[in-house]
């Protein structure tokens, strides 16, 4: 699965995360010779260790088309990348616990509604409770994405590195980009391995680290490095199908059909991205089982076996950045997903391979421009 | 976070209370640091000295005169002053974070006791957390009557209970001839001992054998095993293990000169020698290596026990196997350190008290070498055949992680996403040994190249309630330890 010598590829794409992988599909299905180069192993980082949560609801408005071109891709994933991912579709809900919540909720659906979108709706206390039994008394409602569901994040970003492959795009792992310089409309990207490649088009899916390659470019962007942190239970009864967030508080949680249940919701430990590790902050996970045990009573007793943190990229108004690179020709990026790109892995990489070869895209990623940070 | 709670703020914590902890902590609060001992146990003396104030195996020839040598430890340990918290398991030790004023970098340790979690503020950290009984894969394994000769040793230890019924042994190692010298002290019945230790191993240890018969071992050594071959039946070159039953054990099959023969059995203890327990040091983030002549992964010391981490050292048998004497000097030597790098005796003081405790340590070393190589377990038993499961939580087989391989998995990370393999209750702690040499012997590299398990706090299970209730101010963390 290297690179080799005679194969001269179109597109080379740093990072192989879902956004990488996904851009790699995207191209090889337009016949484009795509080389993925990784400096860990594919889905090392965010895109092996997130939640999986694949959902619209409470999305950033400018986010919101793209995320429902992109669900309707997720439920026809099998298709894309002849693998289920483990994609199931029970939903996703934000529980408001008071009266205000509930408010604010209707509102979201209002201006929602007001942008042509409809898959949000508020439901009340009953069919809560009939959505999600386990519920806690005090809960008054919730907004509702009936579509939304989860997938298992390494699974679907392999699926997509598979298929990628089966279709001619090749993966070079163990290998970061420390250079790349452009002349005679042609990229040397080099690795720190000694690899040198060379492709007239580049794509930035760097995740956490795709600031030091736009800064390579004269790019220089505000990108911040979290750890979000998550934890998992030893196996319960199953209890509960749609995965549950909350509206007034941080929160992911969602059960396995093999019983364990997945905590988190945004809560961040520290990430040392130089060295590809995290530390977790137990005063934060704290915060998150008070917020579970005041939800689900019935969680008061499980043990948690495990948690961790993964490394991902923020940007200072939450919304990633998409699109070509505002100082080079034939560079686009793709990055800054601030902890929710899982589920526009799917479109983003077919907005990217839009770019490249036809040089637009149907969909709307002005607010996504890098030029946002241009000084 | 709440202000910290000086009576929960400390110098120096030791985690684990066998030899090595024992030793680093009477040693630590003697020269006037404020030292905190933990332990999951309820009673001192980790694995070799378990329960010696509290067993109920009062006549001192069951046990042996090595493990009365346990009580001598504490009194050392009550005069020092050091702060003794039993049953207080230790779930993670975070690495230092920012300087907190005084020129120290606290570590943050979260703890349980009693159902309540609480965290701890120290400047230097000392591992003691000891041994694990190797995995022992065999076909059966998971079996309702087979279990690990360790567990079986803490029935006798702690409650004087030996198996009833029909009792096979089966391994390798030192402790495997002790634990049967035990039981026969005991009056226990024990049927057979199916000896695994491969014929060639000799032929490697031979050379080594000069330095064994200087270890101050080897007289306590072969009088075991010549009074338990005495009285036992004993099975060499065993070379192929299988238990086998419907629901419960009832028969051992092995294979001796590729015969096949059969045991009648109601308890079989496994055992192939221990391993350094690592757990808490891999997920603080301790560097650590392969060890090819123990087999094993080890964190990476210096002579100090100090490790690539700041302020967290390594005392005793979880930094590399050497037996309870060299457990407790090189508490001593951890304890030595951690006193200099918090100023509290100079460097010269404390190379000059190192000196009579290297040369113990030195001596209680000796012939380990012999011990390593002669009791290297055979491959068939680190790197079993396919159907044989290796991650009993999650109920993987041997067969199923070689298929990964074959997919690209290329090591023990990536086989948790795979199969979930390592992803049970225990999450891999158990398992991770296995697989990291199946792996290595499918791709045909070496166990250093694929790696072990990233492991991630809590390294001991913790419960939601006990997480979500973690104490946040002072008064809090007093209720924690007022039971
Ligand atoms: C099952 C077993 C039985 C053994 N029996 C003998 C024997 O009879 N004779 C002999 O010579 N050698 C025996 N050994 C080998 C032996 O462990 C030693 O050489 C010696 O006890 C090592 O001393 P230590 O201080 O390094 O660790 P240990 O004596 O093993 O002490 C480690 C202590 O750390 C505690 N601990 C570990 N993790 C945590 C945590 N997360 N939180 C709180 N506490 C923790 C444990 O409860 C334990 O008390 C045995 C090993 C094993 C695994
Ligand atoms: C704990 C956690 C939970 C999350 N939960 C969810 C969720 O439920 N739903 C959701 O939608 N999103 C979630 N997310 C966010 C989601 O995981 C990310 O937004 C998404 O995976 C980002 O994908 P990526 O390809 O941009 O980045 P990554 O997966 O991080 O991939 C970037 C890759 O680039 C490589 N790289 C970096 N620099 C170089 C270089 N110089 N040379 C070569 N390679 C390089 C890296 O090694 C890395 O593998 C979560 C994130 C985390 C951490």
């Amino acid at each position: 699965m290297t690179a080799t010598a005679s194969f001269r590829p179109d597109v080379i794409v740093i990072g192989g995360g879902l956004h990488g992988c996904s851009a790699a599909l995207h191209l090889s299905m337009r016949g484009v010779r795509v080389l993925v180069l990784e400096k860990d192993h594919v889905a090392r980082h965010a895109s092996g260790v997130n939640a999986g949560g694949v959902r619209q609801l409470g999305r950033h408005v400018a986010e919101v088309p793209l995320s429902v071109a992109s669900m309707a891709l997720w439920h026809r994933i099998r298709e894309l990348v002849d693998d289920d991912c483990g994609f199931e579709s029970h939903g996703q809900i934000k529980v408001a616990e008071s009266e205000a919540e509930l408010e604010t909720v209707r509102a979201r659906v209002a201006e929602l509604t007001a942008l042509g979108f409809t898959h949000e709706e508020v439901v009340g206390q009953d069919e809560l409770r009939a959505l999600v039994p386990a519920i806690a008394d005090h809960c008054v409602g919730a907004l509702v994405s009936r579509g939304d569901g989860a997938a298992i994040p390494f699974r679907t970003t392999f699926a997509f590195r598979r298929k990628a492959i089966s279709l001619g795009a090749r993966f070079q792992e163990g290998g970061a980009v420390t250079r790349l310089v452009r002349k005679n409309n042609l990229w040397t990207v080099e690795t720190a391995d000694g690899g040198v490649h060379e492709a007239p088009v580049v794509v930035n899916a760097a995740g956490a680290w795709a600031d030091r390659i736009a800064a390579q470019v004269g790019e220089p962007v505000p990108l911040e490095v979290i750890a979000p942190m998550l934890m998992i239970t030893a196996r319960v009864a199953p209890f509960i199908r749609p995965v549950v967030g909350a509206t007034g508080r941080t929160l992911s949680f969602k059960q396995f059909p093999n019983g364990t249940v997945l905590i988190g919701g945004g809560l961040l430990g520290r990430a040392v991205r130089d060295e590809n590790r995290t530390e977790l902050d137990f005063s934060q996970v704290s915060v998150n089982a008070r917020t579970v045990w005041d939800l689900f009573p019935c969680m008061r007793g499980a043990t948690i076996v495990r948690s961790w943190a993964g490394i991902e990229a923020r940007m200072p108004d939450q919304i990633p950045v998409i699109g070509p690179s505002g100082t080079e020709p034939d560079l686009y990026h793709s990055f800054g997903f601030s902890a929710h790109g899982f589920q526009l892995g799917p479109i983003v990489g077919r907005i990217t391979a839009d770019l490249i070869t036809g040089g637009s895209t149907d969909l709307p990623i002005a607010p996504f421009s890098i030029g946002r940070f241009a000084a | 976070m709440s202000a910290p709670n000086p009576k929960f703020d400390f110098d120096i914590a030791v985690v684990g209370s066998g030899p090595a902890g024992l030793a680093a902590a009477a040693l630590a609060a003697s020269k006037g640091a404020s030292v905190v001992l933990l332990d999951e146990q309820a009673e001192p003396g980790g694995q070799i000295y378990r329960a010696v104030t509290e067993t109920p195996v009062r006549d001192r020839k069951v046990l042996g005169p090595d493990y009365w040598h346990g009580a001598e430890l504490l009194g050392p340990l009550r005069d020092s002053g050091a702060v003794h918290w039993p049953g207080t398991t230790v779930w993670s030790v975070a690495r230092p974070r920012e300087d907190a004023g005084d020129g120290h970098r606290p570590i943050q340790i979260g703890l349980s006791r009693n159902g309540s979690a609480a965290m701890l503020t120290v400047r230097h950290v000392i591992l003691a957390t000891g041994a694990l009984e190797r995995p022992f894969p065999i076909p059966g394994w998971t079996l309702p009557g087979v279990l690990g000769a360790g567990a079986a040793q803490v029935l006798l230890k702690t409650s004087g209970l030996v198996p009833s019924g029909a009792t096979v042994m089966a391994g390798s190692g030192p402790l495997l001839w002790l634990l049967a010298w035990q039981y026969l002290q005991a009056g226990a019945r024990i049927d057979a001992i199916l000896d695994t230790t491969p014929k060639q191993n000799w032929r490697a240890a031979l050379p080594l054998l000069p330095g064994f018969l200087r270890s101050p071992y080897l007289g306590k050594g072969m009088k075991l095993m010549l009074d338990v071959r005495r009285k036992l039946t004993v099975i060499g070159n065993v070379t192929a293990l299988r238990a086998e039953g419907d629901g419960a054990l009832k028969s051992v099959v092995y294979t001796r000169n590729g015969t096949e023969h059969r045991l009648p059995a109601d308890t079989l203890l496994l055992h192939q020698g221990v391993i350094p327990n690592l757990n808490l040091a891999n997920a603080t983030g301790c560097a650590q290596r392969w060890d090819g002549q123990q087999r094993c992964w080890r964190p990476t010391t210096d002579d100090w026990g100090a490790t690539s981490v700041e302020g967290v050292s390594l005392a005793g048998d979880g930094a590399g196997i050497g037996g309870a004497r060299a457990a407790e000097e090189a508490g001593r030597l951890a304890a030595l350190d951690a006193l200099h790098r918090l100023g509290r005796i100079g460097r010269e003081q404390r190379d000059q008290s190192a000196v009579p405790v290297r040369t113990a340590l030195d001596r209680a070393l000796t012939g380990r070498a012999f011990l390593d190589t002669l009791y290297t377990p055979a491959e068939a038993f680190r790197v079993p055949a396919d159907d044989t499961i290796v991650c009993r939580c999650e109920e993987i087989t041997a067969g199923a992680v070689r298929e990964a391989v074959r997919l690209g998995c290329s090591g023990p990370n990536q086989a948790k996403s795979f199969l979930r393999c390592g992803m049970g209750p225990c999450q891999g702690r158990l398992c991770g040994p296995t697989v990291t040499e199946v792996i290595a012997a499918e791709r045909g590299v070496s166990p250093a190249e694929v790696g072990y398990y990233r492991l991630r706090p809590p390294v001991k299970p913790i419960t939601l309630a006990e997480l979500a209730a973690l104490p946040k101010t002072a008064a809090d963390i007093d209720a924690v330890f007022k039971h």
